[in-house]
């Protein structure tokens, strides 16, 4: 493990802001800290940067505890929310500040900041100042600015979060690419899911100062551990009384159900594709139609209760109220510690058709 | 935009009015008054051993005041913005005191820690120090008075800043004198620039306090502004007032100053 976190407390007053934290990150991997707000995901963050200290545990990188080595002399290198760029010093001197306080001399830093500003895109914007970038160039910067020195861990706090939608997304690859390339241990930490499944090799998910689940986005998303993942990742509903459903008994001790879109399938009562499945379906009807850009996300009254699937623009137009078949693929149930994925006992050995 | 209409106009007037009475015309007035008798005259009254002396003193006191401050105010301003502790709100709260105290306060204050009902008396004569009625009690009473003009100038400026730049500085090694220099100060200087103007004005025109603490020995423990009413109580008006156009004249050499340094130092920072 090149990181690692054992049994680290961090109290704020009286909020618990981290609480038994433990993991570790193997080098070289992209790990996201993924949770809502309030977490306490950047104050694991600034625990290792050293801009806070734990108090309790030990923080180990690279097999030393730098509990109590300053932020200055760990070797990290820091991308801000803010980007936190000297606003009075040009692009070159922004990423040139490091290596300056270290001593470096004159020619290497000169090569050194041409390196990193032709591997971040940033060609002949060296003698701008920030506030003459755009947000997704002050990005490019800060991260320029954190890698100049060579850190052996980087660490970013929402990255992504100053920038607009469209830059986010390009951003978002840029970064995962970048970081390939460099081959650098790095954490960020967002609140977006898509950006943590989209980006990282592995996700901390975090709630409440805890940590829920260690994972891939595969497995996070597959196989959520507790049900505050489960209803955190994915787009998802909750459901009681879920027994009511064909194909499904109610698990003693788990009476609460989360119906994600992508469990849910529906189709109209003359389609010719799904007739076999017909016997296993609920009849639901359209409740609400709502347009999301490169599809549908459609809401169904099943046997009392609301579930919601997604619809690909290409199929037929649907009407509210119409009545539909449903179909339900699998359901997760839990109660406040325990959770299990219950697929469709009917739907058990089935070809599905169209899936 | 909108097109305005005549209240603009009518506000434009109300405050060229105002500033016309209530500054230009009794400036216009020390000037008139001061010139009465011709350049040469006016020239002799400045020219004059008490008023010359009085000159340096008042110039002395304004330059170490404006270092001590400088230092205090940036101090104060960091420590402020910078760190979290029990008694912050009554730090600040005295640091505004000096604006909301009378100077002539200030000046018996000094007296009274510092003269010969003080307990402090027997030791610093004994050790021959003297602040009351010397120039230590003049630059002492004056720093007082003068004290927040540039903290309170820095600190909006810091808090609105916030500590990241610094955070990000110090986590690529920095020490803490290169992020103030490099980091910090680029923030602050307009604003600094603008309290020590303000600042050094203030300690030149400082007159309450220090006339209590002075003593009025002419030569000696006379400022500008105490010469100017020795002069005036003496009837010898002409001199009064060219003694006076010569604080004016500093004034507005100050304030000319800053008004230069920061046009030329804000058009450096567009151009590039």
């Amino acid at each position: 493990m090149y990181v690692e976190l054992k049994n680290v407390n961090k109290k704020f007053g009286t909020h618990e802001a981290s609480h038994d934290i433990c993991f570790g990150i193997e080098k070289g991997k992209l790990v996201a800290l993924l949770g809502p707000s309030g977490s306490g995901k950047t104050t694991i963050l600034r625990m290792i940067a050293g801009l806070e200290s734990p108090d309790s545990g030990d923080i180990i990188i690279d097999g030393k505890v730098v509990n109590d080595v300053p932020a200055s002399r760990r070797g990290i290198g820091f991308v801000f929310q803010s980007y936190a760029l000297f606003r009075y010093m040009t692009v070159f001197d922004n990423i040139a500040f490091g290596l300056q306080v270290q001593k470096k001399d004159k020619k290497y830093i000169r090569e050194r900041v041409m390196e990193l500003i032709r591997l971040t895109g940033l060609d002949g914007m060296e003698k701008r100042y920030p506030n003459q970038l755009s947000g997704g160039q002050r990005q490019r910067v800060a991260f320029a600015r954190a890698l100049a020195p060579s850190p052996s861990l980087l660490l970013l706090d929402e990255p992504f979060a100053a920038v607009d939608a469209k830059v986010r997304h390009e951003l978002r690859s840029w970064l995962k690419n970048m970081i390939r390339q460099v081959g650098i241990t790095s954490i960020f930490v967002t609140h977006d899911q898509d950006e943590a499944v989209e980006v990282a090799d592995e996700i901390i998910v975090t709630n409440l100062g805890r940590i829920e689940q260690i994972g891939s986005p595969v497995e996070i998303y597959q196989h959520p551990a507790t049900p505050f993942v489960a209803q955190f990742i994915g787009n998802s509903a909750v459901v009681e009384d879920y027994g009511r459903f064909r194909g499904f008994r109610e698990v003693e001790g788990l009476p609460h159900a989360i119906v994600r879109p992508e469990y849910v399938e529906a189709f109209k009562q003359d389609n010719e594709k799904y007739r076999d499945l017909i016997d296993y379906a609920e009849e639901g009807t359209v409740e609400d139609i709502a347009f999301r850009g490169s599809y549908l996300e459609v809401k169904l009254n099943v046997c009392g209760a609301t579930l919601t699937t997604n619809r690909s623009l290409e199929r037929r137009e649907l009407q509210k109220g119409e009545k539909m078949y449903v179909l339900l693929y699998r359901l997760y149930v839990f109660d406040h510690d325990r959770a299990q994925l219950l697929e469709n006992e009917e739907l058990k050995g089935l070809e599905i058709v169209g899936g | 935009m909108k097109k305005s209409g005549p209240g603009k106009y009518i506000l434009i007037a109300v405050c060229v009015i105002f500033v016309a009475l209530f500054l230009v015309l009794p400036l216009v007035f020390v000037l008139v008054q001061a010139f009465k008798d011709g350049i040469l005259p006016y020239l002799a009254n400045i020219g004059d051993y008490y008023s010359l002396k009085a000159l340096g003193l008042t110039l002395k006191t304004m330059v170490i005041c404006l270092v001590v401050n400088t230092i205090i105010g940036i101090i104060a301003a960091w420590t402020v913005t910078r760190y979290q502790f029990a008694l912050k709100k009554v730090l600040t709260t005295f640091l505004d005191i000096p604006l909301s105290v009378s100077p002539i306060i200030a000046g018996l204050l000094y007296i009274l820690t510092f003269g010969r009902s003080s307990v402090l008396y027997p030791f610093l004569s004994s050790h021959n120090i003297n602040i009351v009625y010397a120039v230590p009690g003049i630059v002492l009473v004056t720093i007082f008075v003068t004290l927040p003009y540039i903290s309170r100038e820095v600190i909006p400026v810091l808090e609105a800043k916030g500590t990241d730049e610094e955070e990000a500085a110090a986590l690529m090694g920095a020490g803490a004198l290169t992020i103030f220099r490099k980091v910090t100060f680029p923030h602050i200087k307009w604003s600094l620039l603008y309290g020590a103007v303000l600042c050094a004005a203030r300690a030149m025109g400082e007159f309450g306090a220090v006339s209590i603490i002075s003593g009025h020995l002419r030569g000696v423990t006379n400022t500008l502004p105490l010469h100017i009413e020795i002069l005036y109580n003496e009837f010898k008006y002409a001199p009064a007032f060219a003694v006076s156009s010569l604080l004016v004249f500093l004034a507005i050499v100050l304030l000319i100053i800053r008004n230069v340094a920061e046009l030329q130092g804000k058009k450096r920072e567009k151009e590039v």
